[in-house]
């Protein structure tokens, strides 16, 4: 056990790593970016006269007049007890712009998430079900398409159809389910694609090994070879990618909360980056972070239960 | 077109004297038909208008992105009004001013009975109090805090009435006074604090008072009851005929479209000249107006060798076909430059003969300054190429690319990069730029020393040291008779452009498209929307 709760540990460090290099090179990136918070916030969007002097206080009340590497200490020490500053733009602290945001993309990618499973995996079983050729190679092309259209385009697409003409539902806002089901859907597309994709790989992979023709030998059904017995085993290198999957919709909704001006994380960080409002930039990266370590750290923890061989082979390991 | 009632309780001679001034009507009607004005107004109804992006503040007194405008202009009445049609200044909250002959001194009288929406009076000290602390936001009231750079002192004089007065004449100050920079607001907003002013915690003086703003998602603005002091520039001057205005962000152009089409939003101003066709038939109407103000231009960097040379600059003045790029680029009423000053701000006169395109001219102008025409086409002199870059984040890109193409026909290399604001405000900051490109809005011709004067610090785009220009730039700006200004201006207007410092191109203009059910939705002088006799027919 204690092999276990070290090789924990190690997971746990490595996330951290993961979160620290985040939060700096977010830093970096943005302080390296001509143009400061100070100067847009002088000048506004619509003015090109900014008056050096009035640019140059404001510098100074934001702090961005100190060295970097102080800016960079301060900062990252204050982000160490969970204050990552206050928004440069509308001046109020950046966890509070984050919490206000979070709700609304955590229902619209936990929808989408949802969708994109039921979607992925049905697809995935239905195509490997049908013994008809010509209907499982069109399920099979499918999944390839799904990853590789633009998301924005998918969601100008949908809004044609089922706002603009259709007026089944609203084009914008956070109304309520009706305004939810679009955006969703957007995003589960490509996400929904990419498990199908994965899911049928494996599955295929999985019905061409020698325990299943022992299934089949003892006389199953083909539909109990495949859900009972190749499904659970293939789902395992598909569980592997949720974190992939996270990411995949986390950055789906940056472009879908601006397409259908949806509040959200999303719509917070571009807006941020364009104001080179770094407390709120990084608050967001950092979350996404956090979602990104702790998706994979589950997956790793939830993996053995399904697969005994896993543990077994990672405790080897660690212990080696 | 709008009238103004009887003026004859007005004492500025400024007012006054801008009646004199001639002014091109740039309202034009391109699309649709707009539904007659004769219908009788029904009270009533929320009116839904679509923003493209969300600067995070709606404070009247620190906004300055043109769709926060829209929203903040709503809620704030302020001292005087402009006429849209001639420029002329003309009475608000305050019913009669007086300018002293250096333009130092500005005497405001109040009207009586009109109210904060809180219910503190609109009284001169209150007056006092909004001025003290648009100084005090400074950086973060950018317009307001610009306008009232070298005041002296406020005086308030009696109850009702308050004297503002400058250590330097300061003659665009009474136009200033009609913007909503300088709109007002209740005495106990200035001990907000600025984050929550912007987030929508004020009590304004105007027609709608905030029922709610979230950022990036939109506002909601209610009827102020018993507002009775609308201007003479409006239509009506009682209580606002809509319930309720909802801006809503729409980031999305193509989203824009189809929920104005589909009914889901009911009027906004971020419909794109490709998709303006789409709203030419029955149930919609457009509108546009010249945004007043310096037109979008290249501004030349004369700090660096190639351009300060006053023939190069005048050989690409002259190597830009306008008309070429209106006609194929723009909307119908986006009109080719024919001044530094848009055509809808006062003082405006018509110097299209001195910008004419003029290739041949352009060609002989770089003959003489010894630059000749290389192997590839473009100009070489001692083995250095007539090339420069232009630094721009506007849209639409293809007016640039235009103009490049324009270029290389008489031996003109320009190259195109393409910057966020950000990048770009910083280009012009630190002048590493051949180019910038830009136009700044404002209702009063003293927009031209705030850009292109070479000793104030708010806008040294020549990056040059002072010349005669300057002279007239502030001259102007110390004179209230306005047939003196308008010689002044016209001065400084044509040595802008003869001595090359201005390579103007096109005047943006404001399009309003909207749902043939919205009512008088109009522009106010600056190009911003009114939305005091705005109505929703059913």
């Amino acid at each position: 056990m204690s092999a276990g709760l070290r090789y924990a540990g190690r997971r746990i460090g490595q996330g951290l790593i993961v979160l620290w290099a985040a939060y700096t090179i977010s830093f970096l990136v943005l302080y390296l970016l001509p143009g400061d918070a100070a100067a847009l916030f002088a000048g506004g969007a619509d003015q090109e006269a900014v008056d050096p002097e009035l640019v140059a206080r404001l510098r100074a009340e934001l702090g961005l007049d100190r060295p970097l590497w102080e800016q960079y200490v301060t900062a990252l020490g204050r982000a160490l007890t969970g204050d990552f500053g206050t928004s440069t733009q509308t001046g109020r602290p950046a966890v509070a712009l984050l919490a206000e945001a979070l709700p609304s993309t955590l229902v619209l990618t936990g929808f989408a998430f949802v969708l994109s499973v039921i979607g992925g995996v049905g697809l995935a079983i239905a195509a490997s079900l049908t013994r008809r050729s010509w209907l499982r190679n069109s399920l099979l092309s499918l999944p390839p398409i799904g990853v590789s259209v633009p998301v924005f385009w998918i969601g100008l697409l949908l809004l044609q159809a089922f706002s603009f003409q259709l007026r089944l539902f609203p084009a914008m806002g956070d109304g309520g389910f009706d305004s939810l089901v679009l955006p969703a859907v957007t995003i589960a597309i490509p996400s929904g694609a990419f498990v199908a994709q994965l899911l049928s790989r494996s599955l295929r992979s999985t019905l061409a090994q020698p325990y299943i023709e022992v299934v089949r030998a003892k006389g199953a059904s083909e539909a109990r070879v495949q859900l009972a017995h190749a499904l659970r085993n293939a789902t395992i290198p598909t569980l592997a990618m949720v974190g992939v999957l996270v990411g995949g919709l986390l950055s789906g909704a940056v472009v879908t909360e601006t397409v259908f001006s949806r509040l959200g994380i999303g719509r917070l960080v571009v807006t941020a980056v364009n104001n080179r409002d770094v407390p709120v930039v990084q608050i967001v990266v950092v979350f996404a972070a956090v979602v990104f370590v702790v998706a994979n750290l589950l997956v790793d923890l939830v993996s053995p239960l399904i697969d005994r061989r896993i543990t077994l082979a990672r405790t080897a390991f660690a212990a080696a | 077109m709008l009238l103004p009632p009887s003026r004859s309780r007005v004492l500025a001679t400024v007012a006054s004297a801008g009646a004199a001034l001639l002014l091109v009507s740039c309202s034009s009607t391109t699309a649709g038909s707009r539904p007659s004005a004769s219908d009788e107004p029904v009270t009533g109804g929320s009116l839904t208008f679509a923003i493209s992006v969300d600067s995070q503040c709606i404070d009247p007194q620190q906004v300055s992105n043109n769709d926060a405008i829209a929203i903040a202009r709503q809620t704030v009445a302020s001292l005087t009004t402009q006429d849209p049609d001639t420029g002329e200044i003309l009475p608000w909250l305050a019913e009669s001013f007086d300018v002293n002959d250096d333009a130092t001194r500005f005497t405001f009288t109040l009207r009586d009975g009109a109210t904060y929406a809180d219910g503190a009076p609109i009284d001169a000290a209150s007056v006092r109090t909004n001025f003290e602390a648009i100084t005090a936001l400074g950086a973060k009231a950018p317009l307001g805090s610009s306008y009232l750079a070298d005041l002296a002192s406020i005086d308030v004089v009696d109850e009702r009435t308050v004297t503002i007065a400058f250590s330097r004449p300061s003659a665009q100050f009474l136009q200033a006074t009609s913007t909503f920079s300088l709109g007002l607001l209740s005495p106990a907003t200035a001990s907000v604090g600025q984050a929550q002013r912007c987030g929508g915690e004020f009590a304004g003086s105007g027609p709608f008072s905030v029922e709610s703003y979230t950022p990036n998602e939109g506002a909601t603005l209610v009827r102020r009851d018993g507002y009775d002091w609308g201007p003479s520039t409006n239509a009506h001057t009682g209580e606002a005929y809509l319930d309720s205005i909802e801006f809503v962000v729409v980031p999305e152009a193509g989203n824009r479209t189809g929920s104005l089409q589909s009914g889901q939003i009911d009027a906004t101003t971020g419909i794109s000249a490709t998709d303006a066709v789409l709203f030419e038939g029955d149930g919609f109407w457009s509108e546009s107006r010249a945004n007043p103000g310096v037109v979008y231009n290249l501004y030349a960097n004369q700090s660096t060798p190639k351009l300060a040379d006053p023939d190069v600059r005048l050989a690409i003045q002259k190597g830009i076909d306008r008309e070429e790029i209106t006609a194929t680029l723009l909307g119908p009423a986006d009109k080719p430059a024919v001044s530094p000053l848009a055509s809808s701000t006062p003082y405006f006169t018509d110097l299209g003969d001195v910008l004419e395109y003029d290739p041949d001219a352009a060609a002989a102008l770089l003959d003489e300054a010894g630059w000749a025409v290389g192997s590839d086409g473009i100009r070489e002199k001692d083995g250095e190429r007539l090339s420069f870059s232009v630094t721009y984040w506007q849209s639409p890109k293809e007016v640039l690319e235009l103009v490049q193409q324009q270029l290389r026909e008489i031996g003109v290399d320009l190259q195109l990069t393409h910057a966020s604001i950000a990048d770009s405000q910083a280009a012009s900051a630190d002048g590493t730029y051949d180019f910038v490109y830009g136009n700044l809005t404002r209702s009063d011709p003293d927009v031209l020393r705030t850009v292109f004067t070479a000793d104030n610090p708010t806008g040294n785009t020549r990056r040059t040291t002072r010349t005669a220009v300057d002279d007239l730039l502030d001259e102007q700006s110390a004179t209230t008779d306005a047939a003196t200004r308008q010689r002044i201006v016209d001065e400084a207007a044509r040595a802008l452009v003869t001595e090359g410092i201005t390579i103007p191109i096109y005047e943006l203009s404001t399009t309003i498209t909207a749902s043939a059910r919205v009512r008088g939705l109009a522009f106010e002088a600056s190009s911003r929307l009114d939305f005091a006799d705005a109505w929703i027919a059913e």
